[in-house]
């Protein structure tokens, strides 16, 4: 049952992948706002959208 | 601050859209048409390469990759260039990303009818179309984490989050589960055999669905839902923990695919536990979803997208309830190998990504075309179509489970199985297969409607292909921290390069060089009662993989009475080891094969395999006369043997030289055997080969009924 070793390495690995993407995340400020990114991603600035919005 | 001007590629994403929507018609199609076969098996028109177990991996493999994986490119397509206030990092990786996907599906949908195909579910394809896979991916990741470079918003919304977790996990998990060795262009053995086989396949079978049918999903529910609602995510804390949550979970649930079978088992307990886990943060994401639309459940009632959504998620809620539930031995015992999974696959399938794709089709493509949707109307039609054929799906297929499962450990007073014969617990749920495929058939009438509309749709408007947009560059100030080294603040600034590095690197180095050598020093027998196949029946077992009769017939006795009873001795690890793909199948819709060597005369194999009513009247089996009549090809049975050398399996020296001379010893030996039984059969027939591999299964433990393990 070697593979066990083998798979269990890899998911360790894309474990580890993730937490140094989340350390990384953390460090870099991502999490520090957790209300404005849910606001802003509502918001385009593409000529179409403000047509529409006009027409709102 | 200056602002810049660019503009977002929506070309791409209207590609990607139309062929999510061409390429679900096609999947699901397949899927009914298989649906009808379950009751009518001639419906296979008498054709090898439209056979149920020929099509079962076309239907699985179009609605993945083909349906759910364009509808993840064209959401991220679309979605990451506004998160990201970027292009698309580049067109022509675009390009090459959008036709090679289609090539992809197109082998797929040639080869694997004509048999070409490697048995392990959702990984059936051969070592090429797995290359071109991967190369396509890359691609794919390449676009995706360049857009996230020069993007021109500081903070990663959450999709994004999904989506790079998507693209790492999936790399890792399709390289490490497609490697083989080559016999030719066209057929490959894997370097996994038996058990590690089985769980290699699982770890990557499980955590595809994981990270190709729902992270991804999740990512696009977390762009697509507040966009169709005009709200913000109810709680965007909580998307952030439940996406860490969950993908440290996910990827160590895959053993609860294989709970009561020859897999050690604290690996059968730590899948579970895990998987019972993943509870909560699913959970997470679907009250997320739902919360969303708190205050606004008047404007559900009015949008049908809102609607498509609303389900979608609940669906996804269903489903992730009922798969740690599923993970839990005891109901594992009842439910696995029954239609119980085919309904809860499909709940995740037909309700959550098909529903979620359908609302994400409707809300894109009138915004793509700069116009109002042809018909909300006939939207409104479909969502309550789509619901209901789910339901109609569903609800006959856990009826037929439970049903079946609980015939199948029966037993009467008197202690004996009450239903010896397999075909009895077979026609007793044929009526629920015949409502399933009314289920699919009002299903599919659903998404022929939004075709319709989608199509008036495009017609009435004009593409807009480049959506002009203005927003000011990133400070760059922000990245700049005088505390770090240059170096440190590379590897800072770009982690998901550097992630993607070090994997490239750990994959290239330590699983071409050093796996293969070390797995197949684990591979020598432990039963020592073992022994390799013999050529004819290597070729035979060959033909069993082609057809895919694994989509049918588990290979694997679980250690019940019941199971004991109706098959024989239960399967043991140390069986498998020269397995190169193993089969022990996830689904009985025919009885289990493991123990059916020497269990009928050749005659009978014979005569079932060409027309199995003959000997099981009744049966749903289709019929393989082709199998009868095609010659055995001959020409690379030196080359498998000599792979299989390389492989691990003890054949004497140069055994490939006398290979041939041997098959057609024992070929003559069962032609005669049917000679005497007055069946006219030539020695040189495909099923001569079959009847040898199937005579040969699980017997060379027969009368060591106490083997060490």
């Amino acid at each position: 049952m070697s593979v066990l070793y083998l798979l269990i390495t890899f998911s360790l690995l894309i474990a580890g992948g993730f937490l140094i993407a989340f350390l990384w995340a953390v460090h870099n400020g991502q999490f520090d706002d957790r209300h404005t990114p849910s606001i802003r991603m509502l918001i385009d600035e593409s000529e179409n959208n403000k047509k529409e919005e006009e027409e709102n | 601050m200056a602002l810049e001007t660019f503009s977002y590629d929506n070309r791409i994403v209207r590609n990607f859209a139309l062929a999510t929507a061409f390429w679900g018609v096609v999947g699901m199609i397949v899927g009914l048409l298989i649906a009808f076969q379950m009751y009518l098996p001639s419906l296979n028109f008498g054709i090898p390469y439209t056979t149920f177990s020929r099509l079962r991996p076309v239907h699985t493999n179009a609605v993945i990759f083909a349906f759910v994986g364009n509808g993840i490119f064209m959401g991220v397509y679309y979605s990451l260039q506004r998160l990201c206030k970027a292009r698309i990092f580049n067109d022509i990786l675009s390009k090459l990303h959008f036709w090679g996907w289609q090539i992809i599906i197109l082998s797929a949908a040639l080869s694997l009818p004509l048999g070409y195909t490697l048995s392990k579910e959702y990984a059936e394809l051969e070592w090429p179309i797995d290359v071109l896979i991967a190369v396509v991916w890359i691609i794919f990741g390449t676009n995706m984490i360049g857009t996230i470079i020069k993007r021109r918003e500081r903070h990663m919304y959450v999709a994004i989050w999904f989506y790079i977790a998507t693209f790492f996990t999936v790399t890792i998990l399709h390289v490490v589960n497609s490697l083989d060795l080559p016999v030719n262009l066209l057929k490959s053995y894997p370097i996994y055999a038996g058990v590690q086989d089985a769980l290699v396949q699982w770890w990557y079978g499980h955590n595809a669905v994981a990270f190709f049918l729902t992270t991804p999903y999740l990512g696009l529910m977390y762009y697509f839902l507040p966009k169709a609602a005009n709200r913000p995510i109810y709680s965007y804390r909580l998307s952030i923990v439940h996406f860490w949550a969950l993908i440290f979970i996910y990827i160590w649930a895959g053993p609860h695919h294989l709970l009561y079978t020859a897999l050690p088992d604290w690996a059968q307990s730590l899948g579970t536990v895990f998987s019972i886990m993943l509870i909560a943060p699913s959970w997470g994401g679907m009250l997320n979803g739902l919360l969303t639309l708190r205050g606004a459940w008047d404007r559900v009632r009015e949008d049908p997208i809102l609607k498509f959504m609303v389900v979608a998620v609940t669906a996804y809620g269903m489903s992730t309830f009922e798969g740690p539930m599923l993970s839990i031995k005891s109901i594992n015992a009842l439910s696995h190998y029954t239609d119980w999974t085919i309904a809860h696959v499909h709940v995740g399938a037909l309700g959550w990504n098909g529903l979620l794709t359908f609302g994400i089709l409707y809300w894109l493509i009138p915004r793509l075309y700069g116009i109002k949707l042809h018909s909300v109307k006939l939207a409104n039609y479909h969502f309550w179509i789509a619901t209901l054929g789910i339901v109609f799906y569903a609800i006959p297929l856990y009826w037929a489970g439970i049903t079946q499962g609980l015939m199948w450990k029966e037993f009467t007073t008197d202690g004996f199985l009450q239903y010896p014969l397999f075909l009895e617990t077979v026609l007793q749920i044929v009526p629920m297969y015949v409502m399933r495929s009314i289920g699919g058939t009002i299903y599919i009438i659903g998404i022929l409607f939004m075709t319709y509309n989608l199509y008036r749709t495009i017609r009435s408007g004009k593409l807009v292909t480049e959506e002009q947009v203005q927003a000011p560059a990133i400070e760059v100030a922000a990245f700049k921290d005088e505390k770090f080294s240059w170096h440190h603040r590379w590897l800072e600034s770009r982690p998901v390069q550097f992630i993607i590095l070090a994997t490239i690197a750990v994959l290239i180095g330590g699983i071409i060089e050093l796996i293969p050598t070390f797995l197949i020093k684990t591979n020598i027998s432990t039963l020592t009662a073992v022994k390799p196949y013999s050529p004819l029946e290597l070729e035979g077992r060959d033909i069993y993989i082609r057809e895919g009769c694994y989509t049918c017939h588990s290979q694997m006795v679980r250690p019940f009475r019941s199971e004991t009873e109706r098959y024989g001795e239960y399967s043991k690890a140390g069986e498998f080891i020269y397995d190169h793909p193993f089969q022990w199948g996830s689904k009985r819709t025919g009885p289990d094969v493991h123990r059916v060597g020497g269990k009928y005369p050749d005659a009978w194999h014979y005569n079932h395999m060409v027309e199995p009513e003959s000997m099981s009247p009744g049966s749903i089996m289709p019929q393989y006369p082709w199998l009868a009549k095609n010659q055995l090809d001959l020409s690379n049975t030196a080359v498998k043997i000599r792979i299989m050398q390389q492989l691990g399996v003890p054949y004497p020296k140069d055994f490939d030289q006398i290979a041939v001379n041997k098959l057609k010893e024992q070929a003559g030996q069962i032609s005669k055997s049917l000679t005497e039984a007055g069946i006219d059969a030539q020695s040189n027939t495909e099923l001569i080969a079959m009847i040898a591999y199937l005579q040969r299964l699980g017997t060379d433990i027969k009368g060591i009924s106490k083997a060490p393990k």
